[in-house]
This record gives structure tokens, C-alpha cells and sequence, in this order.
């Protein structure tokens, strides 16, 4: 049962992170459909830390990670929003080459990489398993994973970025209604720009946070697992509010887990469910909760169409 | 004014432009970026990439490559028809890589364990993945659930449920499904002939005319019918539509199902030449969908377009293979087509930027024209 929680809880981890980074952008009225290739792609700088650094440990080593996840996807994240906001590019589109670019970029660069170290090394692979305990503590039989209190202490900014300050409201102002806010003087570009960089930092941080959880070892060819897709469902299902999301990550990590520890559940293992179907199980919930709870939307409503100085 | 339209306003020419823009700009990137990680053997990559079977020295050889290439891109025009299908109506069919999948294991699966003959084999498949491709239209249409994320969420299923359905086709001393050449001839597509003129390259047959002609109808359908109007309509103002009296929930669903047809046609049709076997294992969404979504969308999002692109990029998909593997790895190819998709997101912002130009620059000859009169009318008075 323990590892149940546990599972969950890092599952849980990942999608609010990656969720609230969707929710911050789509507040701005830019719908991030590139946070897998986001994800990605922080991943890759943390990893390059924890590879290149080995001599580092502990805490330091944890911050030094933090900030290249989140370096990368910031940087990583201006391409969507260079594309979207200043040339007004499909989102759709954009988004999807992000998806595919992250992937390829990090498989390409890890490969050579490897490559170049010892011929004949073709995996797209960084990091290994025994780097990734230095983020964990272990509390009785729980391990607690530096990263979920990272996801929390971000809900909490996130939350109060958004309803308690007053870039947050500018920036809620830009996704429903651009050009009323630009009436009052509010810079829709800059605000949206904000917007697209903080998803980029959530996301990145989503992304190390994934490869050092759950998974003893990742090759970047095989992405996040529509992970940043699965964000996104948790977004729509947590409505576009942070706490809601909070709740929302945690009941998709929950179903996420079960695929993960059902062997050792004595009940479950009975049932004879062939393994294929508990991996399924989080995209089967997400699609019936997503049926059930998108009539009524409480998206941006203006998110997704490029801002238009001319449209009043 | 009845004034000819110059060459570069007419909007066909500007798709080619824009289109073959993004080729330029999508290579060059991905050749800075090998440069970048190893500047040694950084031309050879690219030139490989770019080559295919142009490299191999013998002339048969190279026909006998052009023909795999070939029967490697019929697929690929049935993903881009079935993104392009969806987009024209508004929506964006992501899910084209689980309705490939969808129809690939509905066709292996009748082909091996089922014995039946080649053309129930394709149309078993192609039902497969339409009727996933509603379910997506239905979610849309009934539960306003947005089509981008149903669509990725059935892609993740379908794939494990293809893989828990090839089981028993699993050919034990691989990873992948018995080859239905030697397991079940009479399902595999005929060659028709086409195998001869490419040096009896048996992967060569029905596939890419196949491939081709349904090229050909789902243009007609888009251009030259009231169906085709109608779902261009509901695409381009759903309001609108449904004010003319439309049935805007039905052509949703209606174009979901085509477009899932499409896409699961072309998985089939690709497992059924044997090309290549599904491996059972398979933990990533096959990249064929994603594709389709590049040459859709390189392609000038018209259905002739995407049969030259969808060529193009699996002329460059299989050119990646040249790449010198103790360098590089194969997958410089998807880096590229990831770039040019993301140069295709530009498309308007480039077509904008030439028209302006033009404009401009007749504007501008106007002017001269109208300022060069003046003076004339000047001296008359």
C-alpha cells in the first residue's frame, strides 16, 4: 500500500507541475500544446547536470538540476511563443512540431553524445539509477521525493500568482478579453510572453522531475509518454484553477500508479487483467472524465486565437 | 481594374514557395545542428540525408531503393489525407498515429490468424480506425471534449490494445509479427505488375496507386462537391453553418470517421505489402501519423500537394539511414521534419510577407506611373 501512495504521489507530481504550466499559458490565452516537447527537453538539461557533475551531491547537486530544467524549458519555450505570439502561427501546429523536435533533438544530441565517448555506445540514454537517490529521502518505508514538495511549494505560487497579485489578473485579463486589456494600457505581447515563458519553466521542471521518478532508466527516444497530453487532460478536468488541479493530478496519478504496482496488490493480481489494460487505464479515466466534465468549459475565452491589434 | 495578377499572388504558386521555403530552412537548421554537435562528417550527414537511394552506385540498386521509398510513402499520403480531411473541417486529427496503428493490427490479425483474402484484410482495417476515428468526432460533437487530447489519448490505447491483439500473430524468434509473406500469401496486396519495374521489388504493388487515387477522390469530394462545401463550411464558421441549416454535430462525426478511415487505410495497406512487421512491444506511438501531420501541412494542405510531400519526407525518413551511424544517429531525419513542420506553422507569416512585397512594389510602380502623368498633364497645361 505504501508504494501505492508512493507511486502516486510522484505521478501526482509531474501532471501538477506540468498542468499548472499548461493552465499559466492558456491563462494567457496560448494554448501549450508543446509541454511534452517541453518536458523533454528540461529533462535534458537536468540530466546533463547530473552527468556532468557527478562530483556534486546532495543539495547543491539538487539546485544546480532544478535550475537547468528549468533553464532549458524557458529557452525551449520561446520557440512556441516567438511563433505564436509575435508571428501569430497556428498553435496547433507549433505545438505539435515541439512535441516531435523535442524528442528528436535530445535523442540526436544524447546519441552522438554517447557515441562519441565509446564507439558503438547507441543509447539514448544519460543518466543512471544510482545518481537519482540523491533526491530522495526515505521517511519510514515512504520515499519521499524532493520533487513532490517542489510541485506543492508550486501550486501554491501559481495559485497566488494568478488570484493574488496584480500581474495575475493582467495575465487572466489577456486570455479572455486581449483587447480590453490592451485598452487599458496592458502590453497583451509581453503579458502572453510571461505567460508561455512560465509554462516553459513548469514544464521543464515536470520533465526532471518525471525521468527521476518512477522509471529506473529513461532513453530520451521514447519522450514522456504523452504525459504532457495526459497535463493537459488534468488541466481541462482540474478547470483551469490551480487547487482543482492539485486534486485532479492526484487522482490521475492514482490510476497511473496502479498500472505500476498492481502485481504486488494481492487483489488485483487475481483478477488476471492482462498488463496492457492497466496501462491503459489512465488514458481510458482520462477519456471518460474528460466526456463528463467538458460540456461545460471554463477555458480562456480567448485562448488559442492569436492576438489581432484591429479585432475589437 | 482588370489588371493581370502577378505570378507570386496567385495562391498556388505561394503554396510552392512557402512550402519549398520550409524545405530550404528545415535542412539548413538541421545541418547547423550536426554541425554543431560534430562538425566532422557534418556535409556527408546531410548530403546522405538528402540523397536516399541516390548514393547507391549500381543504377539497379537505386531503382530497386526508389521502389522501397515508394512503397514507404503510400502510407504516409493516407496519414497526411487524413490530417489535411480533418483540418479542413476545423479539426486537427492528432490521432492519425493510433488509427495507423488501429488498422495495421486489425489487418495483421485478419491476414494471420484469421487466413482471410487481401481486400477483406484492408477494409476490416480501414472500419477499424474509422470507427475509432467517430468515437473522437462523437466525444467532440456530444461532450465538447477537445479533439487534440481525445485524439492522443485513444493513440496510447489503441496501441496497447493492437499489442495485446498481435499476441498470437508474434512470430517467437523476434519481437515482431510473422512475415504474412511466408504465413499468409493470399492476404498480402498484389503486386499488379508494378513489382517488374523496379527490378522485382517485391514490396512494390497495389499499395501506391492505391494511395494516389484516394489522393485524387477526397480532393474531388473537398472541391467539387455540396458534401465537400458543406464540410468546409462548418469548418471555416460553425455558426454560420448551422444557420444555414447544416447539421454541424453530423459533419463532425462524419469527418472523423473519414478521417480515421484514411489513416488506418494506410496503416493497413502498408502491413499488408510486408514491409515491415509490428513489433508486439512497441512502447512509442508509430511516428507514421505524426508525419502525416508534416507532409499534410507541407503539402500546402491540398490533397496533390501531400502526395509530393509525403514523398519528400520519406525520402528524406529512409535517406536518414545513410547518416554515418558511429557519428550520428538516424534519427537527424525526424529532427529535420520536426523543423519543417515547425517552419509550416509560418506558412501564413510567409504568404503575408510576399504578398505584402508584391504589393508594395506595384504600388509603388503606380505611384511612379500616376506621378510620371502628372508631369506629362503639367506641361500640356
Amino acid at each position: 500500500m505504501i508504494t501505492l501512495l508512493n507511486y502516486t504521489l510522484a505521478f501526482a507530481a509531474i501532471l501538477m507541475l506540468v498542468a499548472l504550466g499548461g493552465c499559466v499559458s492558456e491563462h494567457s490565452g496560448v494554448i501549450n500544446l508543446g509541454l511534452e516537447g517541453i518536458m523533454v527537453i528540461g529533462a535534458l538539461g537536468g540530466a546533463l547536470v547530473m552527468k556532468l557533475m557527478p562530483t556534486v551531491g546532495g543539495f547543491g547537486l539538487f539546485f544546480l538540476v532544478l535550475l537547468a530544467a528549468v533553464f532549458f524549458g524557458m529557452i525551449y519555450s520561446t520557440l512556441l511563443a516567438f511563433a505564436c505570439i509575435n508571428l501569430k502561427a497556428d498553435q496547433t501546429i507549433v505545438g505539435t512540431a515541439l512535441n516531435m523536435l523535442g524528442t528528436a533533438l535530445a535523442t540526436v544530441f544524447v546519441k552522438s553524445m554517447n557515441l562519441k565517448e565509446s564507439a558503438g555506445n547507441n543509447t539514448s540514454s544519460v543518466i543512471k539509477y544510482e545518481n537519482k537517490k540523491a533526491f530522495f529521502t526515505n521517511i519510514g518505508n515512504f520515499e519521499l521525493n524532493w520533487f513532490m514538495i517542489v510541485a506543492l511549494v508550486m501550486l501554491i505560487v501559481v495559485f497566488v500568482l494568478l488570484y493574488k497579485t496584480k500581474f495575475g489578473l493582467r495575465l487572466r485579463a489577456c486570455g479572455e478579453h486581449p483587447q480590453a486589456a490592451a485598452s487599458v494600457g496592458i502590453s497583451v505581447f509581453k503579458m502572453r510572453w510571461a505567460g508561455v515563458l512560465l509554462s516553459g519553466l513548469l514544464g521543464g521542471l515536470g520533465g526532471i522531475t518525471y525521468i527521476t521518478t518512477g522509471v529506473s532508466e529513461w532513453k530520451f527516444e521514447e519522450g514522456v509518454f504523452g504525459f504532457g497530453f495526459l497535463s493537459l487532460a488534468v488541466m481541462i478536468f482540474g478547470a483551469w484553477d490551480p487547487i482543482r488541479i492539485g486534486g485532479a493530478a492526484i487522482l490521475f496519478g492514482f490510476f497511473r500508479a496502479i498500472g505500476r504496482v498492481y502485481p504486488g496488490i494481492a487483489f488485483l493480481r487475481n483478477l488476471n487483467i492482462p498488463p496492457a489494460v492497466y496501462n491503459m487505464l489512465p488514458y481510458i479515466v482520462c477519456l471518460i472524465v474528460l466526456a463528463f466534465t467538458s460540456k461545460k468549459s471554463r477555458a480562456p475565452k480567448a485562448e488559442g486565437i492569436p492576438y489581432d491589434k484591429g479585432m475589437r | 481594374m482588370n489588371k493581370k495578377r502577378s505570378l507570386l499572388e496567385r495562391d498556388g504558386v505561394l503554396t510552392i514557395i512557402t512550402s519549398v521555403l520550409c524545405v530550404i530552412l528545415g535542412l539548413l537548421v538541421g545541418f547547423l545542428a550536426v554541425l554543431i554537435i560534430n562538425p566532422q562528417g557534418a556535409f556527408g550527414a546531410i548530403t546522405g540525408v538528402v540523397e536516399n537511394f541516390f548514393a547507391y552506385s549500381s543504377s539497379r540498386l537505386r531503382i530497386y531503393n526508389f521502389g522501397s521509398t515508394l512503397a514507404k510513402t503510400a502510407p504516409l499520403i493516407m496519414c497526411s489525407l487524413s490530417v489535411l480531411f480533418a483540418y479542413k473541417v476545423g479539426l486537427f486529427n492528432i490521432g492519425a498515429a493510433g488509427q495507423y496503428a488501429l488498422g495495421a493490427g486489425a489487418a495483421i490479425y485478419s491476414a494471420y490468424c484469421l487466413q482471410l483474402p487481401w481486400y477483406v484484410c484492408l477494409l476490416l482495417g480501414i472500419l477499424v480506425g474509422g470507427i475509432s476515428g467517430a468515437l473522437g468526432g462523437i466525444l467532440k460533437a456530444f461532450c465538447n471534449v477537445n479533439v487534440v487530447i481525445s485524439g492522443i489519448m485513444l493513440n496510447w490505447i489503441s496501441l496497447y490494445g493492437v499489442n495485446v491483439l498481435l499476441k498470437p500473430a508474434m512470430d517467437p524468434s523476434g519481437k515482431d509479427t510473422f512475415r504474412l509473406l511466408k504465413k499468409a500469401k493470399d492476404s498480402v496486396l498484389p503486386n499488379i505488375g508494378l513489382d517488374k519495374l523496379f527490378e522485382n521489388n517485391k514490396y512494390v504493388g497495389l499499395a501506391i496507386p492505391l494511395a494516389i487515387v484516394m489522393a485524387v477522390i477526397i480532393w474531388i469530394i473537398l472541391d467539387k462537391t455540396k458534401l465537400g462545401y458543406e464540410l468546409k463550411a462548418t469548418g471555416n464558421n460553425p455558426n454560420a453553418a448551422k444557420y444555414c441549416g447544416m447539421k454541424e454535430n453530423r459533419n463532425i462525426i462524419m469527418t472523423m470517421f473519414v478521417a480515421g478511415a484514411l489513416a488506418s487505410m494506410g496503416g493497413a495497406m502498408f502491413y499488408l505489402t510486408d514491409v515491415e512487421q509490428w513489433n508486439v512491444n512497441a512502447s512509442a506511438v508509430p511516428g507514421m501519423g505524426f508525419n502525416g501531420i508534416a507532409a499534410a501541412f507541407l503539402g500546402g494542405l491540398n490533397p496533390i500537394g501531400c502526395i509530393f510531400s509525403s514523398y519528400f519526407i520519406t525520402h528524406i525518413t529512409v535517406g536518414g539511414l545513410n547518416v554515418d551511424l558511429k557519428i550520428y544517429s538516424a534519427q537527424v531525419s525526424d529532427f529535420i521534419t520536426a523543423v519543417i513542420i515547425y517552419f509550416c506553422g509560418f506558412v501564413l507569416f510567409f504568404k503575408s510577407v510576399i504578398i505584402g512585397n508584391v504589393k508594395r512594389r506595384t504600388e509603388r510602380k503606380v505611384k511612379a506611373l500616376a506621378e510620371a502623368e502628372a508631369k506629362k498633364g503639367g506641361t500640356k497645361a
